[in-house]
């Protein structure tokens, strides 16, 4: 078996950073070659930065971890030039089905709503993801762009400055220094770097086990997601079945706190629980058996001074809801375009603050829907599991319960409600695109609407006259100018007008909201570029 | 916002909790417990209004204090 998570993709090789009499300096430097850290290197590298990814590894994830991703960061990974590949091999999904007891309580459809370019889920395996982010640095580097992957080079020491941070790495022929403006965490869960700089945290742990098995087999089980409360075959507890590509299933079983994880790990012990739940002559392989605890916890502040967090470095959460590395992305996404105008002296430090500010609004949302989730799948107290159990009762015969079950709420972008670069909203349009919102994507006529937008300041005009180019402070906003009848199905009008008739929507790299009016107003919108840029 | 209605408002209560003692009637405390807590949420659902449900609870608490 030769599969990619057995293969180095960016094996160790001297360095001449190594034999420098001085430290050198680079502009950024990425801790971590995950998914987080990946996509922060690329987005760096698309903006013309130079940057170093270290990575202690040189390969892909080890064993079974993230499967499902969200529209959301898809939509991200189109901006960093690798959502098709991903769309393409993953699964997408809509289907699932609960189960409570022995019998099938309900089944749904997420039914997504129409006009968005990309699927509401896919399913991938982590190192897949992973795969098609080298492969996209490979495609950076061969144009050129300044950014590397130093394999088994693992930071074991951080100092920090001023105006710069040194690390020092460790690689299989000794350890040498280098010098970063800035410095990227995304080093994972157990961060060393957060470790090191002394900001470790404590949080919630769930007092529970879970066995997370990948198996390949050639079932005919459909593409949904099957979620069972208290099943036969794992009494008290729950378990999760979910289609991954090339005939890998997911498969979670909840154990329980006091168990023997070493016992509960070896095949004799997983095989006959296996069988129990998917069937005696069911043939199938195991690819992964790995048994996790889970944590809801994130650190006090994701920036410190030229340091700065992302990723599960930063928070956790449990899976259920498929929220960590879909909330990773949306950290790098919110982040590197107010680096990069920070680095050109175009915005002051103090911009990124509000990555600070906004991503920990982010993460608090994802901890309390993950907290929730679990609480629902593992009752804490005997009338919470009473409740639980009449909500599971009442969803198999009437449908108002249904929303109440919960086995995990889907990840969905957060908006930046209160946040200091949003301006007031002074449009009387719809809720889902005020000030803060991420900016949902719509059909027109040739194309969709997101891919028009890229990762620059927008003037999205709609049925409503602008300058085709402002420039406010160095800060460059180019003018996308629609119409209603762009779009024949209506979603642009729906989505960005609601009840106006015109709106001008200033829209920021990220590609959330910063402001909204009903026209053109140069002196109000030049006073939210300055806003949305950290200068007021 | 509604206000939760703390006075008399079910025609024929005497009917209505007899009702509710006779759907009660033969089953084990657990059953019990469990029929309450499903007519919990139907009544809940049936409100709908957040603001009187959350009325409710603390009115549930027999607690006097505001909050
Ligand atoms: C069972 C399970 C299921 C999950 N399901 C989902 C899901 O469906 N959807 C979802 O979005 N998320 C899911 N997650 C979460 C997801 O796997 C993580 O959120 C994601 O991997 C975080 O990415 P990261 O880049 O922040 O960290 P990691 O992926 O942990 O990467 C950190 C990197 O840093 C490197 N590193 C560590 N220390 C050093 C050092 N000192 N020097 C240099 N490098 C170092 C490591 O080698 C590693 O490559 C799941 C997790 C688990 C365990």
């Amino acid at each position: 078996m030769n599969k990619i998570f057995e293969t180095p993709l960016y094996p160790y090789a001297r360095h001449p950073d190594a034999d420098a009499t001085t430290p050198v300096r680079h502009q950024a430097i990425v801790v971590g070659a995950g998914p987080v850290g990946l996509a922060a290197a690329i987005d760096l590298a698309q903006q013309g930065i130079e940057v170093v990814v270290l990575d202690d590894n040189d390969k892909v994830s080890f064993g079974s971890r993230a499967i499902c991703f969200a529209k959301r960061p898809l939509e991200i990974l189109d901006r960093l030039g690798c959502g098709q590949p991903m769309v393409d091999k993953g699964v997408i999904w809509n289907m699932g089905k609960v189960f409570f007891d022995d019998r099938k309580v309900y089944d749904f459809n997420l039914l997504p709503e129409e006009g968005h370019q990309r699927p509401a889920f896919i399913n991938l395996q982590q190192y897949y993801f992973e795969e098609f982010l080298i492969r996209r640095v490979h495609e950076l580097q061969a144009e050129g762009a300044p950014i590397e992957i130093r394999g088994r080079n693992k930071v074991s020491a951080v100092g920090t400055h001023p105006d710069h941070v040194t690390l020092e790495i460790d690689t299989p022929e000794g350890s040498y220094n280098i010098e970063a403006d800035w410095v990227i965490a995304c080093d994972g869960a157990g961060s060393p770097m957060r470790a090191m700089l002394g900001k470790d945290f404590v949080g919630r742990v769930f007092e529970d086990n879970f066995l997370i098995a990948d198996v390949v087999m050639d079932a005919d089980f459909p593409t949904e997601r099957w979620f069972w409360f208290d099943p036969p075959f794992n009494r008290g507890q729950s378990a999760l079945l979910h289609k991954q590509p090339d005939g890998v299933w997911r498969i979670d079983l909840q154990l329980g706190w006091d168990i023997d994880k070493e016992r509960e790990k070896r095949p004799e012990n997983v095989i006959p629980r296996l069988k129990a739940m998917l069937g005696e002559d069911v043939e199938f392989e195991l690819e992964w058996v790995s048994i996790y605890t889970f944590q809801c916890r994130r650190m006090e502040q994701f920036r410190h001074d030229r340091v700065i967090f992302a990723g599960d470095a930063a928070h956790q959460v449990s899976p259920f809801g498929a929220r960590g590395a879909n909330s990773g992305l949306q950290d790098t996404d919110n982040l590197i375009w107010k680096l990069k105008l920070v680095m050109d002296g175009k915005a002051p430090e103090s911009l990124l603050d509000s990555y600070n500010d906004e991503r920990i609004h982010g993460a608090e949302e994802n901890i309390l829907n993950s907290t929730r989730s679990t609480d629902f799948i593992t009752p804490k107290s005997e009338m919470s599991r009473m409740l639980r159990d009449a909500v599971l009762d009442l969803s198999e015969h009437y449908e108002f319960a249904r929303p109440l079950v919960n086995s995990g709420r889907l990840s969905l972008p957060c908006t930046y409600d209160g946040s200091p670069l949003n301006s007031a909203d002074a449009l009387n349009g719809p809720e889902r695109t005020r000030p803060g919102s991420p900016c949902p994507d719509a059909p027109l006529k040739d194309g969709f609407l997101l891919p028009k937008l890229g990762d620059k300041f927008t003037l999205l005009t709609i049925d409503a006259e602008a300058p085709d180019l402002i420039e406010e402070d160095g800060i460059e906003v180019t003018r996308l100018a629609l119409s209603v009848k762009d779009d024949p199905t209506l979603a642009l009008k729906e989505r960005y007008l609601g009840d106006a008739t015109s709106a001008v929507y200033l829209i920021r790299p990220d590609q959330h909201v910063a402001a909204r009016r009903a026209s053109f107003d140069e002196t109000l919108f030049r006073a939210a570029i300055r806003r949305a840029t950290g200068k007021e | 916002m509604s206000d939760l209605i703390l006075t008399s408002n079910i025609e024929g209560a005497d009917d209505f909790y007899a009702e509710l003692l006779t759907t009660h009637e033969g089953l084990e405390t657990a059953d019990s417990n469990a029929l309450n807590a499903r007519l919990v949420l139907i009544l809940a659902n049936h409100i709908g209004d957040r603001s009187v449900l959350s009325q409710a609870l603390r009115a549930a608490k027999l607690t006097t204090e505001e909050d």
